[in-house]
């Protein structure tokens, strides 16, 4: 790394000034002429055969311009691709199941689009919905995960004998996990649900295509994580060259995973019928749609085993749990690998054997949110560690503290195959520090010894949590970025990631402004614009600062070689005799000689005399980064929280977040990025809940009845960063976009269950909510 | 749904005079008739708040009102506190320096909800703001650096 200047300073971010005063263009803010406006029939029921579709009184209607039915698009009409092909591991079963542009004879769950309808306004397109007339014949729905198992189960898909998505099978250890537990001192044995709702960013999802029909080229512009990856779909598609195809991903507002998911039916439409009606054509999602059309994460049944000595020392876990995948499995087996994975944790677990059914229902398609499963793995792990403290008489610390994997066996193997099918391997890490750090932070002690045994004294309900986790992050395959030094001096960087929230404009400066030596304001970055970079996958898994951020320093690095290189000709100077500083080349010691970097480019692409054979000109360069394999990011979460035992309200009193992502680009940055982390965290632990009726219907599809926490709810949160720096990457650092999120329903399930202090409660379930845990007070389950 | 209606409406101290459907929400004739999309729309329910505009000078949620019901009225929007970028109101200074925003889309909203709220309050409390802030729905920030910024603008006022 060079000298560092703005690499881990708090620096306020370039993109702001745009956002603040209303100027940063997000989709729904793009206006063409003579544009035509998108809305869709959705599916009101889960679960029926379409027998008809009676579109003729829409089409009659003044203001619709067209009106598509799946028999519309002709051979266009295809599943969509399998984004994430099943990972190679033995005698995997994957039954792949991919949504459609528009359901034709039959719907999979609410919200599956039939009808698309165009028109001059979105009003009208609206209105034109109620016209169509479609006759449905409803069939059994498929709600429930475990019924939809059973032997005499209806079937989600009528070409597949079961429900069953898929099937897999991984194990660690030498032994297996029968032998272990037939030496064990303990076994602890429980079921566990884990309820992992909805992102609902701010923003919905919308696309805008725009066909020009002279220069036959494409224009997408589209909420989504992963603009190269439409590009290329879409060129496919469409039978388009991939230059034919520009993708923008502007600013967005708030991804979270769900905006990395694809192809959506609306974005395989749009742009059909922005070249068949050469118009060009919007649709943006509202928020009803939002609820059923965007797809969630949902939950997940575990049947957990526990194996452990007499000392606390886990000898081997047992996990056999179901997956609702929903209608269909495009992201393929993301989630519930990740589940698999992160179950493991920050604990050196010898043995483990973990099964999973992924199951087809009648309900929304479940693809990653934030967090992406690793919420119900570390829900199920740190869950049996507060049994197995209790049953040992353990204190819950020091049972975590006694199976952390110890220093010295870095870089660890954990054997099973992870998301990124490389084997999971944690490239580093320091576990004990970042406990002690929070149990000084939450003061730990002092609660147990003097501040609880007050508070139950005078009759309140006061309780700690504490846990452990750890975050893959930062996977590849690879990022790529441009590098180039302006005429004017300013310093240009182009990626491929797309950028939601994360503050890429900023923490992406930083690293090339340490590199070219310039301040951090004049270093612009262009990301999500294929035109601008068509290489790259996406912004996902917590990997934009790393993958796409060792990219830029790369290519960084690689124009600094060459700025002293040129400077050191036009200087007539030894190059480590250059210095590189605010904006300018000067031989050392003689800074009025200074060239400013505008004009060292400017003199690097020169009108006349000769660019030498083997050199390029100007003062740029392109570089890619691919990392071995994942960085694992560790963290601990405390909190502590008093519950009103008459309403079973929670009052959150304390929250501390003890985190260790490596280097840190900007501290401000991941502060930020961990506070909102641990706010979605509290809404799936106690707000946040998808409640299906046995129809199939959502019951909760609206901001009133799906809770997001609000300023009200989320308390102040304490920060606290420990390094350990990662080997995979030159920067050293790891991935922290989910973070906060991970631990947190397995904490507020430690804190609540202390608060209450009932020998009987044991939470084993998220979300909770007042009502619930009223319920689980009244009759423990 | 012809019978479009005119209306007279000042927006940012600007007057227009537009005829538009009844039906048509005030969100949409400010982002869509006005082109002033600094306006955001999340939920089109009223919950969210990222709509929030000043009606008279209180924060409302446009897309909960008619564009007809603002006729005669005058409407305040996210592009009336700065001249551009350079020229930030103290409040949007307040939240740059406080990283305040992350994705940005619930933030004019935001702002247009704690402008009349730091006029009433002008050195308000932790608790206070955190009530002031209850009707905005933000998914990023988990609210802590809004807290501040918004207690750096009362300290700088």
């Amino acid at each position: 790394m060079a000298a560092t200047q703005f690499f881990g300073e708090r620096i306020k971010r370039n993109e702001d000034p745009r956002l603040l005063t209303g100027q940063a263009l997000f989709t729904d803010d793009v206006d063409l002429p003579d544009m035509g406006h998108v809305a869709f029939l959705r599916s009101p029921y889960a679960h029926a055969r379409i027998l008809s579709i009676d579109t003729s009184s829409a089409l009659e209607r003044e203001g619709v311009i067209a009106v598509y039915t799946a028999e519309s698009l002709g051979d266009y009409w295809q599943h969509g691709p399998l984004l994430v092909s099943p990972p190679p591991i033995k005698n995997i079963v994957f039954n792949e199941r991919t949504q459609v542009p528009l359901a034709k004879d039959k719907v999979h769950h609410v919200g599956e689009p039939i009808v698309m309808i165009v028109a001059e306004s979105r009003y009208i397109a609206e209105d034109a919905i109620d016209d169509i007339w479609v006759d449905y014949d409803p069939l059994p729905v498929i709600v429930d995960m475990e019924k939809a198992l059973a032997p005499d189960s209806p079937c989600v898909h009528d070409d597949l004998e079961s429900n069953v998505c898929a099937h897999v099978v991984q194990t660690k250890g030498q032994r297996s996990y029968e032998e272990v537990k037939a030496e064990a001192h303990l076994v602890i044995k429980r079921r566990f649900y884990y309820d992992h709702g909805t992102a609902a960013a701010m923003e919905n999802r919308g696309v805008v295509a725009e066909w020009d029909h002279r220069a036959a080229r494409l224009t997408v512009w589209d909420t989504t994580q992963a603009p190269v990856f439409i590009r290329n779909g879409l060129a496919a598609m469409l039978g388009l060259s991939e230059n034919q195809v520009r993708v923008i991903a502007p600013f967005i507002g708030g991804g979270f995973g769900p905006k990395i998911m694809m192809f959506y039916p609306e974005e395989v439409l749009l742009p059909w019928a922005a070249i068949k009606l050469r118009r060009p054509m919007k649709w943006i999602e509202d928020r009803s749609e939002n609820f059923v059309a965007t797809t969630h994460e949902r939950d997940q049944i575990h049947e957990a085993e526990m194996a452990l000595s007499e000392d606390g020392h886990i000898l081997g876990i047992h996990d056999v749990f179901i997956h609702d995948t929903g209608a269909y499995a495009p992201y393929g087996l993301t989630v519930p690998i990740n589940s698999q994975c992160t179950l493991l944790g920050p604990y050196d677990v010898p043995v483990y054997y973990s099964e999973f059914t992924a199951v087809f229902t009648n309900k929304t398609l479940v693809t990653p949110y934030r967090g992406a499963g690793r919420q119900h793995g570390v829900f199920v792990m740190e869950r049996l560690l507060d049994v197995a403290a209790k049953e040992l008489g353990l204190d819950r610390t020091e049972v975590r503290r006694r199976n952390f994997i110890p220093v010295e066996k870095f870089p660890y193997n954990n054997e099973i195959i992870y998301q990124d099918f490389a084997p999971l391997r944690y490239d580093s890490g320091n576990y004990e520090p970042v406990l002690d750090k929070a149990i000084e932070l939450v003061e730990y002690r002092k609660f147990i010894d003097e501040i609880q045994p007050k508070a139950r004294a005078e009759g309140k309900y006061l309780g700690i949590g504490i846990v452990a986790y750890v975050e893959g992050t930062g996977i590849g395959p690879y990022e790529g970025a441009r590098v180039q030094v302006q005429s004017n001096g300013k310093v240009n960087v182009a990626t491929g990631i797309g950028t939601q929230g994360q503050g890429h404009f900023t923490s992406f400066a930083q690293i090339v402004a340490d590199q070219v030596g310039v301040d951090v304001a004049d270093v612009s970055l262009v990301t999500g614009d294929t035109d601008q970079f068509h290489w790259g996958a996406g912004t996902f898994a917590s990997r934009g600062a790393v993958v796409a951020g060792n990219a830029i320093n790369e290519a960084a690095k690689e124009v600094r070689r060459k700025i002293l290189k040129f400077a050191s000709e036009q200087l007539e100077a030894a190059e480590e005799d250059i210095e590189l500083r605010n904006g300018e080349v000067f031989v050392k010691g003689s800074p009025d000689r200074a060239i400013a970097l505008g004009t060292l480019a400017q003199q690097a692409n020169p009108m006349r005399g000769a660019v030498k054979p083997d050199a390029e000109p100007g003062l740029e360069s392109t570089n890619y980064f691919g990392p071995e394999y994942g960085a694992t990011a560790s963290g601990v979460h405390a909190m502590i929280l008093e519950i009103d035992p008459e309403t079973m309200q929670v009052d959150i009193q304390k929250y501390v977040v003890v985190h260790d992502c490596g280097n840190v680009i900007n501290p401000l940055i991941l502060d930020g990025q961990v506070h909102g982390g641990v706010a979605q965290g509290i809404g799936n632990a106690f707000y946040e809940k998808l409640a299906y009726d046995q129809q199939g219907q959502l019951l909760s599809g609206s901001f009133m009845d799906y809770l997001l926490p609000t300023s009200m709810d989320v308390p102040p949160i304490v920060v606290g960063h420990k390094v350990t720096e990662s080997p995979l990457n030159p920067l050293g650092i790891k991935g922290a976009g989910e973070a906060g999120a991970i631990p947190t329903g397995a904490l507020f399930a430690q804190a609540v269950e202390d608060a209450l202090a009932n020998p009987a409660l044991e939470i084993k379930e998220i979300p909770l909510s007042p009502s619930r845990l009223w319920q689980l007070v009244q009759k423990p389950e | 749904m012809k019978d479009n209606q005119s209306i007279s409406v000042t927006v940012n101290g600007k007057a227009y005079q537009r005829a538009v459907e009844p039906r048509l929400l005030l969100s949409d004739f400010l982002r869509h008739e006005l082109g002033l999309t600094g306006t955001h729309v999340g939920c089109e329910h009223g919950v969210c708040g990222a709509c929030t505009v000043l009606f008279d000078g209180q924060p409302v949620r446009s897309c909960l009102l008619f564009a007809v019901q603002a006729n005669g009225h005058e409407v305040l929007t996210v592009e009336s506190l700065a001249e551009d970028q350079d020229a930030l109101h103290p409040l949007q200074q307040a939240f740059w320096e406080k990283h305040g925003l992350q994705c940005g889309f619930c933030t004019p909203g935001i702002l247009m909800t704690l402008l009349p709220f730091l006029e009433s309050n002008p050195n308000p409390t932790d608790a206070e703001i955190r009530l002031a802030l209850s009707g905005n729905l933000c998914r990023c920030t988990g609210y802590q650096h809004i807290v501040e910024a918004v207690k750096l603008a009362a300290q700088n006022a």
